[in-house]
């Protein structure tokens, strides 16, 4: 049991979350104009299109912002970082950063991350971001 | 809309402000609006318009006892009060209704009588942003902020000068929270509460209300108050989440709205006395003030460093302390309002000699929606 707050999935959010348990971070991109997008949704943001399909992502981010919470949150300990991700693809999403010091000297903006997976609960995997390790 | 059509003719914020523990919530919006029509010499049962966020429209009509003929429940955040004005200019000029009441009352800090809003406004954050670990609003308003800093040159030192020179400000308010002055040193050195944000760059939490009554301005000449004239307004909205901005460093509702609001109004930046940018944290000024255009990318943080919208600077800014000191009941909006409306009458306690048109501006659900209002006293 955990008290971390966790999402209910939605009919078109479900891939992304069976992607998360699958160990990849699934995205969408539109067939017509290629434009790759997050949040899940059955239509193109960009054009409206409904040709969609659903991809594997590289995991492979930089550290576009953050905040260090000091004042915790449902089954997380303070302090810890909340990063806004900037994905490879162009999409951005929220994570914390694990494998690091929860530090201004540890989190420099723009640095290189992949994604790894946080198995919370047997329904709930969280993707989440660390520093990517040297190639 | 026609600049200068309509008029603010009574403004009145509660009673008291900041602690107000036994005062339920929706009596809070009440005693606003009691105020503001004892204010322009109305009886309840002249009002034929309301609007109001937090609760319904309904239950305040029923509280008050009014059966309206227009009613707005537009609940877009603490800038709900700025999209009521522009909702009610329109209204009135198309004849739905003759006099429109605005109220706010919020129980932010004692809770008495509170009405929860949901914790999650969006499934979007429910589903992709709560897991991790973002809750109240000083860990979430504040996410874009280091990227601001690192593309624009922002530091941590003009963000705490927002907070010095609005406690200034504050100081020659006897009804503001927190009057006593402060040093960059004090901000920098207060509790850390989501890193690059110190307590002092976050909004108080307090209780207290406010309430306008607006009519058309052929009729605004009858009231015993100085008219306010709504000469331009403006409205956006972007995105529930703040990691889902287009750009970290620019708001686009900020954008829009304070396009349409200078551009109905008629007005350039030159001709702004007296300017108010909502500020639940000390980022949102220096937004505001480049996103409407006042000053260009990065120029903000070293324009309020410079003096320049403290007190005797060429543009007067947050002039009642703002959030950050004066009162934040979780909905500000309103009181950038009245502050602005105290401006325009020449009655505020740090009132700008001369000034002739003010602009008040807006956030709402941290970056997710914008309004603006260009007021005048002059017709
Ligand atoms: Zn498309």
């Amino acid at each position: 049991m955990t008290d971390r707050v966790l999402p209910t999935p939605t009919p078109e959010t479900r891939h992304y979350w069976e992607g998360a348990k699958a160990g990849e971070l699934r995205l969408q991109r539109c067939d017509k104009c290629s434009q790759a997008y997050f949040p899940p949704r059955p239509f193109c943001p960009e054009c409206g299109s409904r040709d969609v399909s659903v991809f594997k992502a590289s995991g492979k981010g930089t550290l576009h912002s953050y905040i260090i919470n000091e004042l915790g949150a449902p089954g997380l300990k303070p302090p810890f970082a909340v990063a806004i991700v900037q994905l490879e693809e162009g999409p951005r999403l929220l994570s914390n950063i694990l494998e690091c010091d929860q530090t201004p000297e540890a989190l420099q903006l723009d640095m290189p991350l992949e994604v790894v997976f946080e198995k919370v609960t047997d329904d709930i995997t969280l993707p989440q971001f660390r520093p990517a390790k040297e190639a | 809309m026609t600049p200068n059509s309509c008029a603010i003719v009574g403004a009145a914020e509660t009673t008291d402000l900041g602690k107000i523990p036994d005062m339920g919530q929706i009596q809070l919006h009440a005693d606003a609006a009691l105020n503001a029509l004892a204010d322009c010499g109305l009886s309840i049962k002249d009002i034929d318009g309301v609007a109001t966020a937090g609760h319904s429209p309904q239950e305040l009509a029923h509280y008050l006892g009014i059966v309206p003929s227009w009613v707005d429940g537009t609940s877009v955040g603490g800038c709900s009060y700025m999209l009521h004005v522009r909702h009610a200019v329109a209204a009135l000029e198309a004849g739905y209704c003759n006099t429109v009441l605005i109220t706010h009352g919020e129980s932010g800090r004692s809770r008495t009588g509170f009405l929860s809003r949901p914790m999650f406004a969006s499934q979007f954050d429910a589903q992709f942003e709560a897991p991790f670990g973002v809750s109240i609003p000083p860990t979430r308003f504040t996410l874009p902020v280091m990227r601001m800093m690192k593309d624009t040159g922002l530091t941590e030192e003009h963000l705490a000068m927002v907070a010095v020179v609005q406690r200034e400000w504050a100081s020659h308010h006897p009804r503001a929270s927190f009057r006593d002055p402060i040093t960059v040193d004090d901000v920098l050195n207060s509790k850390m509460i989501a890193y690059p944000f110190r307590k002092l760059m976050c909004c108080l939490v307090t209780d207290g209300g406010g309430a306008l009554i607006l009519t058309r301005a052929d009729r605004a000449k009858d009231f015993p108050t100085k008219p306010v004239y709504i000469r331009g307004v403006g409205e956006s909205v972007e995105t529930p989440v703040v990691s889902q901005m287009k750009d970290l460093t620019s708001s686009a509702a900020f954008r829009v709205s304070g396009k349409k609001a200078f551009e109905t109004a008629g007005i350039t930046h030159a001709d702004v006395d007296h300017l108010m940018i909502y500020d639940a944290f000390a980022h949102l000024p220096i937004y505001g003030l480049e996103d409407l255009g006042f000053v260009g990318r990065g120029e903000a943080g070293p324009f309020i460093a410079e003096g320049n919208t403290r007190p005797g600077g060429k543009l007067p800014m947050n002039t009642n302390g703002g959030g950050l000191s004066y009162m934040h009941s979780g909905m500000y909006g309103m009181y950038a309002l009245q502050e602005s409306v105290r401006q325009m009458r020449g009655i505020s306690p740090a009132q700008v000699e001369g000034a002739k048109l003010s602009v008040c501006h807006g956030v709402g659900g941290m970056f997710g929606a914008s309004g603006t209002v260009v007021m005048t006293n002059e017709a």
